[in-house]
């Protein structure tokens, strides 16, 4: 029963708050695994941009996917964000700001690329267009 | 009723009665300060938009294949990458009240931090020397706007981690440093998540078109 804790868990909290010892190993190796799991997929990333053992045209989605998951990786590793009860709010909050951050960057790509569909102005114009 | 009353005995009350009561101030705090991380990005999420949207608008002038070195980047990367961990362990020394940890944490989160910022400020010079300044095109406006932001967190960051440190050596671990240092914290690894967005869709991105 010790295991359930009266109050929600801080962002950022990891295990049990300033207590000495016996948390202190299993939380160097979550800080540790996030940094390996970090540096891995940053190196994939790079190499990823620069090989041409890929298909072109697949290396951009694929670079946002890499770094959709490194962001899981510091948001679990570093930030303590996990899927207990008394991380609820901390979710609930994260997952509206996922939401708006989703919103306001597919909105305004969505909206432009259809302003500039909608202009069909011959190409010289539509290069002043975009240019100044 | 106390926490041994109600799991004293073999059947525990419902989990609803011991969450009464507001939460201790450490919890409250880091929790609005979450919010504000939140917000802080969804500033910047318009700034990705912004760029995305313009990146192509280059007026004549340079691009991001002709401006951008990717060992530059890779070493900030790295910087940034590592000051993230080193806040962590600096996180660790404080849970554990170790002040000679802590300083040294913080002292390699700094150092790594400015490392970052040092690199980050020669690009921009060589950038500005070379005519590639932020007026120079639509495309530029937007970089600097975007990754000059993140240049301003990084340096408010750094300025905030030397307060920091001034009030653990001035007033030990009392309960309303460590409640800032937790926010610090949360604070340099939200840092570490939108250099991520940056160097993905910026620089990976912007050598290959």
């Amino acid at each position: 029963m010790s295991s359930i804790r009266p109050h929600d868990r801080a962002p950022g909290e990891d295990m049990v708050p300033f207590q000495t010892g016996g948390e202190t190993l299993s939380e160097l190796l979550v800080y540790t695994t996030g940094f390996v799991l970090a540096i891995v997929l940053t190196a994939i990333s790079f190499w990823a941009a620069n090989t041409s053992l890929l298909w072109p045209p697949g290396v951009p989605l694929g670079l946002a996917v890499l770094a959709i998951a490194q962001m899981g990786v510091h948001l679990v590793f570093f930030i303590h964000i996990t899927t207990g009860s008394d991380n609820t709010n901390n979710v609930l909050a994260l997952a509206f700001g996922i939401l708006i951050v989703l919103l306001v960057m597919a909105g305004s790509l969505w909206i432009m690329t259809n302003l500039d569909a909608n202009m069909m102005a011959p190409s010289e114009l539509m290069n002043l267009h975009m240019q100044h | 009723m106390s926490t041994e009353a109600i799991f004293g005995a073999e059947g525990a009350i419902t989990v609803d009665a011991i969450y009464e009561g507001p939460a201790p101030k450490r919890i409250v705090v880091a929790y609005g300060f979450w919010i504000f991380l939140l917000s802080d990005i969804v500033l910047f999420s318009a700034l990705f938009a912004t760029y995305a949207v313009l990146v192509h608008a280059t007026a004549g002038g340079p691009d991001g294949v002709q401006l951008f070195s990717q060992t530059r980047i890779a070493i900030e990367t790295g910087c940034l990458l590592a000051s993230s961990y080193t806040c962590g362990l600096m996180w660790m020394a404080i849970g554990a009240r170790n002040p000679a940890a802590t300083y040294l944490g913080a002292a390699v989160t700094f150092v790594l931090g400015a490392a970052f910022l040092a690199l980050e400020i020669r690009e921009f010079a060589g950038m500005i020397a070379a005519g590639a300044t932020p007026q120079r095109s639509a495309f530029l406006s937007a970089f600097f706007t975007l990754v000059g932001s993140h240049g301003a967190h990084v340096t408010l960051g750094l300025i905030w981690l030397t307060v920091m440190m001034a009030q653990v050596a001035t007033k030990g671990f009392v309960a309303a440093v460590t409640r800032r240092l937790a926010c610090f914290s949360l604070f340099w690894h939200a840092l570490d998540i939108i250099w991520v967005g940056i160097f993905t869709v910026v620089y990976l991105m912007g050598i290959r078109t």
